[in-house]
């Protein structure tokens, strides 16, 4: 081509990445490395997958000797097991996708290696949060799916007044999705924190204590009037509903499925999505500042 | 001798010590899951009226900060991850060339560890137990608590010579993550860090009730609460013993094989 006849801006000179492509890069290139090591990712799988089957065995325990969690809450076995199954989604999405990279990062930084990452033209959150995927995470998310059909049929089955409606269908994905971002937020503000620290061990520790209070109803944040249960369950339930939206993460998809719609859902769902975007936002904020105190290490 | 390992528990005290902030803030952070479980079995209590297998809701709780103490004495992070890594990357040849013995030397480290975290952790222990102080039951007789105590000690020793038996597989698997992960996964449920293993339904209580893992957690909290007494709880700790001296000999046999396959190469 005739390189004078062309007009060249210099802002278009550096191009902008493909960012589906570079992930699906990403993606197949984990993939070889854990097919490289076939019997290694075979283990792993097994071995997430009997940690549900472990947890699903402690729920079975609870359940054979009582009926429902709490009085009047609706959690019986198989509402229980829609919300068991939607933790598991959302957590196998963020082990499979985030996990891997959040752990990473804070080597990156200590090694200087994240030097390289940004020399490269493209949005360093990117690269960072989705360098790596665990394939081995999925097979987690298999079974729970497969977990939450079966529920959901048990549910139709045996449930007189228990019917799904097109719009719960639809939305439970989105909302799934809602929460795993809210989940890999606040674990990439976390491991960017590692800048300021030196080293990340506690605050990476961190999201593990956090996002396990995600793990159960929400109606289980309260206790019997007068007891110091009852307000430590309440502002436990503000807190992480409003302040560090963890427990919108699992608590309304699974609602969505488990529980008829009922208004007072609505409004919780109608602000998950803003507590989604403000998390992301957030954690961006978070991420950038911290890229700011980056000081390589000496090589 | 006694020297030697005295300015290796002295060394060990002084590197421990640099990160006593993250290790204050870690002991907090280690409470948090009770707090969900506070509020999960209170839940569940709501619908039984009394008791699960002889627990009642207090039991519970109290239970569960029990094995936290147990899990402090027993839980042993990193150790067999590290010992695998040494022998990967052949740093182990230095206690080879060294007149110290890698066990050995690795429970002083280990001990020093403990003693700088009892000392930091004291703090924040005291502070959940007078929180939570109307969980417990009245104070166990004394012979209870001499019991409790040695149970501690010996779950600290299985803990110990149980992931160093591990981390020594590394001389015959050179990765050694997945099973570690295993492992993990195994003494998560089955130390009885979840639920009191005596809630489980027979048989599977004989199942776990003959595994090692139960010293770990389940056993020091169950002789606190007063679930174990008499002639099965003198059985129980000898069997403790037992099982301590196994993975001593397991620990020594794998060291003095693996070296024997062991090949270093370079400075």
């Amino acid at each position: 081509m005739d390189r004078s006849s062309v007009h060249i801006d210099p802002r278009d000179r550096i191009q902008k990445p493909h960012y589906g492509r570079v992930f699906l890069t990403f993606a197949r290139n984990s993939l070889v490395r854990d097919m490289t090591f076939r019997s290694n990712f075979i283990l792993e799988t097994i071995s997430s997958l009997s940690w549900m089957f472990m947890n699903l065995g402690f729920y079975l325990l609870i359940f054979s000797y009582t009926d429902v969690i709490g009085v009047a809450t609706g959690w019986t076995q198989y509402e229980f097991f829609v919300f068991f199954a939607t933790v598991a989604i959302v957590n196998s999405l963020v082990q499979t996708f985030f996990m891997p990279n959040a752990q990473e990062f804070s080597e990156l930084i200590r090694t200087g290696n994240l030097d390289f990452a940004l020399l490269k033209p493209i949005d360093t959150q990117f690269l960072i949060s989705l360098q790596k995927v665990n394939w081995s995470g999925l097979g987690n998310t298999g079974f729970a799916i497969l977990l939450l059909l079966f529920s959901l049929w048990q549910l139709c089955n045996r449930q007189a007044g228990f019917s799904l409606h097109p719009i719960q269908v639809l939305l439970y994905p989105m909302y799934v999705l809602c929460g795993v971002i809210i989940l890999y937020s606040l674990m990439i503000a976390l491991s960017a924190t590692s800048i300021w620290l030196g080293r990340n061990q506690s605050l990476y520790n961190f999201w593990f204590y956090i996002t396990n209070f995600s793990r159960y109803p929400m109606e289980i944040y309260s206790g019997p009037a007068g007891d110091p249960r009852r307000w430590i369950g309440e502002s436990l339930r503000n807190f992480f509903s409003f302040v560090i939206p963890v427990l919108l993460a699992v608590n309304v998809p699974a609602r969505l499925l488990a529980k008829p719609l009922d208004p007072s859902n609505t409004a919780l769902a109608v602000y998950t999505v803003f507590g989604t975007i403000a998390s992301f936002l957030v954690s961006r904020m978070v991420f950038y500042r911290a890229l700011r105190g980056y000081r390589s290490a000496s090589s | 001798m006694l020297v030697t390992w005295w300015t290796i528990l002295r060394i060990c005290l002084e590197e421990r010590l640099v990160y006593r902030g993250d290790f204050a803030l870690g002991t907090l952070m280690r409470f948090l899951p009770i707090v969900t479980q506070i509020f999960l079995w209170g839940t569940i209590f709501e619908t039984i009226s009394g008791e699960i297998a002889g627990y009642s809701y207090h039991d519970f709780i109290a239970y569960f900060l029990l094995t936290m103490v147990a899990r402090a004495f027993s839980s042993m992070p990193g150790l067999a991850s590290g010992i695998a890594a040494e022998i990967r990357d052949g740093s182990v040849k230095k206690y080879l060339i060294q007149p110290i013995d890698m066990v050995g030397f690795l429970l002083l480290n280990r001990l020093a560890h403990k003693l700088v975290y009892y000392g930091i952790a004291i703090g924040p222990f005291a502070l959940i137990f007078f929180l939570c102080r109307n969980f417990f039951p009245s104070m166990p007789s004394s012979e209870t608590m001499i019991a409790f105590a040695i149970s501690l000690v010996l779950s600290f020793l299985l803990g110990f010579f149980l992931e160093a038996a591990i981390g020594l597989i590394g001389f015959w698997f050179l990765e050694v993550s997945s099973l570690l992960f295993i492992y993990m996964l195994f003494n998560f449920f089955f130390s009885g860090h979840m639920f009191p293993l005596d809630i489980l339904p027979y048989p599977w209580n004989y199942v776990f009730e003959a595994m090692p893992l139960q010293y770990l957690a389940y056993f020091p909290a169950a002789v606190w609460l007063g679930k174990i007494e008499g002639e099965s709880l003198l059985i129980a700790l000898w069997v403790e013993t037992a099982w301590v001296l196994f993975f001593i000999l397991v620990c020594r046999v794998a060291f003095h094989r693996g070296v024997k396959r062991y090949s270093g190469f370079g400075g």
